[in-house]
């Protein structure tokens, strides 16, 4: 059976996308730092689709140890590894981190530098097999930087942009790179947070991404219509953007 | 160091029944952590658990108080396939442990009337199905539950463990900690159909008289009475009574005996009439309802019309709003269940604020949770159509329950008064006791709970 690797499937997306594939029959690696969650996830997805699923420890701050976390996720999979999705994503508080440097540097850290590092590791061992594919989690946040999220923004954006060059570079060798920018999801990051519009439900958004992942898309917005969204909202000049209240 | 924002929403929420509708604050914790830093937030002066909610009333409300919503805590922890025990968190519905299981041949040994509440809400009601005659209630196939206390420790509760606080929980509306897992003993079956025997009843007394005189013979008992019918007829209605059905039992062209048939073209079945709820009126509906039954021996019916009839219907017709309704549910002791249905039902009948269908059913031994609601006797469950003067009716109603012996559920309760309840479950005491000792700084608590007095109103 084809299996494929989820980084961050305690919660939220990651965890949809865990159950989307356990029902396409995938075999599973679930990643992330609460082991216990990850056994119960990995036992009920077991007795719903009756695909193996194995729990490994995984942070995406942890750089020291990220080169191995990840070996010991990937290698027992062997051969049958289709593929890595990271999803993974640390929203913050924009408002405290306006002030505390460690609320902006997790921020940071986590959507972009530990994320690039862990997607570095994985891109290596892909290029290797020349084959499979790399799915990332970004954000419409990233397309442009707004007043409200501008930290978490930008470092989506930062990884936007990486992932292109991470595409270009293993499409030479058959690894298909897939960015995935969501819009509001229903999901933890979310939940109780005002003036929140189009809130999609996080088992919409895999199986959009699950199709996305299957028909070799480059980049999908989830919902579809974010697409049309962010290019309303990248194409208002600068001039007109600074005066808004976004 | 993690920081846990821990976000919740704060809305508008009520039962089934819609009434009444209170500002709750509700947290969706994703893991168990996630459940114990909500209890230790301090966001809230109070936190109520929180399911499907099936429950009628203010049970699963807390107004302008914590809600804490199990929806994503509901994983399938492990299964013994030889055993048929199931462990799985609170949150799980009884409707997906028959999606995954029934097709291996396992099925709910109790199931209410309908499937989507979840099993931490069948544990804290203590839900009974139309088998307690012989089986008794969904606690009596829990070998064990974890509970999560105020303060942070989980406590491993069975017959043998926790003993009090398993009693307590039982039937304990949610007051005594948050329901984490449970394991559940699941009975094999073979086949999703049930034969079924209709039975006319010409009024109450055959009703009872052939209840009483052949439900050995079934698995599963209950009669649907005209609450409308006056009179000699008082108390009319159609007895449905049936056992699992074995492969033999099923037509050839059966191929699968565990697949949930899609539509039932050969069944004379148990068919609730969906189009008839708007066409006829109410008083139409029940005397056609019951001209058109007539006697009938063992009709194959899908487990889906026998055990949820009323959820494919429902489920749409509450989504448009049945504000036209409350649900009135009361036990009624052997000794004095004949003279009090019959009481109730005239009372009933006369107010003018009939319902169109009631149900009875008859209940075995009571069990030992402390605020469990059946007992040795009758059930007859209503639903009373929203008017003026019905909250004094209903008091009447609890009055005349009270008088007999009897009690109301707590499920489907919205009206009680805190007297009545405590003079109606004589273990309320007993369960504060207990309720204090693993709340002292009273976490938990419920709108519920604070009408009835269970626990003390907060500041």
């Amino acid at each position: 059976m084809p299996s494929v690797l989820i980084l961050g499937a305690t919660a939220g997306i990651g965890r949809a996308l865990a159950a989307e594939f356990a029902s396409h029959k995938y075999d599973l690696v679930l990643a992330g730092r609460d082991l216990e969650e990850l056994q119960a996830l990995s036992a009920d997805l077991y007795l719903r689709h009756g695909v193996s699923a194995r729990a490994q420890s995984f942070d995406v701050l942890n750089f020291e140890g990220m080169e191995s976390a990840l070996t010991t996720c990937l290698a027992p999979a062997g051969d049958s590894l289709e593929g890595a999705v990271l999803s993974v994503g640390y929203l913050g508080d924009q408002e405290t981190a306006r002030n505390d440097l460690h609320e902006a540097r997790r921020i940071l850290d986590t959507n972009f530098t530990g994320s690039v590092m862990a997607l570095n590791v994985l891109a290596k061992h892909f290029e290797q097999k020349r084959k499979g594919f790399i799915c990332a989690l970004s954000s419409v946040a990233g397309d442009r930087g707004r007043e409200s999220n501008y930290l978490y923004g930008s470092a989506k954006g930062g990884l936007t942009t990486y992932l292109q060059g991470l595409r270009n570079r293993l499409h030479h060798v058959g690894v298909r790179v897939i960015t995935v920018k969501p819009g509001f999801v229903d999901t933890r990051m979310t939940y109780g947070r005002p003036k929140l519009f189009l809130l999609a439900p996080p088992e919409a958004v895999a199986r959009s991404i699950y199709n996305a992942v299957q028909r070799g898309k480059n980049v999908v917005y989830v919902p579809w219509y974010w697409r049309v969204i962010m290019l309303m909202v990248r194409t208002i000049p600068e001039g007109l953007f600074k005066r808004l209240h976004t | 160091m993690k920081p846990l924002i821990i976000g919740f929403t704060t809305q508008p929420l009520s039962g089934w029944g819609r009434y009444p509708v209170q500002s709750c604050h509700i947290f969706r914790p994703e893991k168990r952590s996630e459940v114990t830093a909500t209890l230790e937030s301090g966001l809230q002066h109070s936190y109520i658990s929180r399911g499907l909610g099936r429950s009628y009333g203010d049970a699963a409300l807390n107004d302008h108080a914590g809600v804490i919503w199990h929806v994503l805590l509901n994983r399938f922890l492990s299964f013994d396939s030889s055993s048929g025990v199931l462990e799985c968190e609170g949150g799980v519905s009884l409707a997906e442990i028959i999606q995954y299981f029934l097709p291996r041949g396992w099925f709910l040994p109790v199931t209410p009337g309908t499937k989507f509440v979840t099993v931490g809400g069948a544990i804290a009601t203590d839900i009974h199905g139309k088998n307690h005659h012989k089986e008794g209630s969904f606690s009596n196939f829990v070998r064990d539950f974890r509970l999560l206390i105020p303060g942070g420790e989980v406590l491993l509760c069975s017959r043998t463990m926790n003993a009090p606080v398993f009693w307590a929980t039982v039937g304990g509306m949610g007051l005594t900690g948050v329901i984490l897992s449970a394991r559940l003993q699941l009975r094999r079956v073979v086949s999703a159909y049930v034969w079924v025997d209709f039975q006319k009843a010409r009024n109450l007394e055959e009703a009872l008289a052939t209840m009483e005189e052949s439900d050995e013979r079934y698995q599963y008992s209950v009669a649907w009475i005209d609450g409308l019918a006056t009179g000699k007829a008082l108390g009319r209605g159609v007895l449905m009574r049936g056992n699992h059905a074995v492969a033999a039992d099923l037509p050839a062209r059966v191929r699968n005996p565990l697949a949930a048939p899609v539509g039932s073209q050969w069944n004379l079945s148990f068919d609730f009439p969906s189009g008839t709820l708007n066409r006829l009126t109410v008083k139409g509906f029940n005397t056609a309802y019951y001209a058109l039954h007539r006697n009938l021996t063992r009709q194959l019916v899908s487990f889906e019309k026998f055990f949820y009839p009323l959820d494919a219907i429902l489920q749409w017709n509450r989504m448009y709003g049945r504000h036209g309704f409350v649900q009135y549910q009361i036990a009624l002791p052997q000794a004095s269940g004949r003279e009090g249905l019959r009481a109730i039902l005239d009372r009933l009948a006369r107010s003018g604020r009939a319902s169109f269908l009631a149900v009875l059913k008859r209940f075995g031994d009571a069990g030992p949770g402390l605020l469990s609601f059946p007992l040795r006797g009758y059930t007859l469950a209503l639903d009373i159509p929203v008017a003026r003067g019905l909250i004094p009716f209903l008091h009447e109603l609890d009055r005349m329950t009270l008088d007999h012996g009897g009690r109301i559920y707590l499920a489907k309760d919205a009206v009680l008064r805190a007297e009545d309840f405590a003079a109606m479950y004589p273990q309320l005491e007993p369960f504060r006791v207990i309720q204090r000792k693993l709340d002292p700084q009273g976490l938990l608590s419920s709108s519920l709970a604070r009408r009835l007095a269970i626990v003390e109103t907060h500041v």
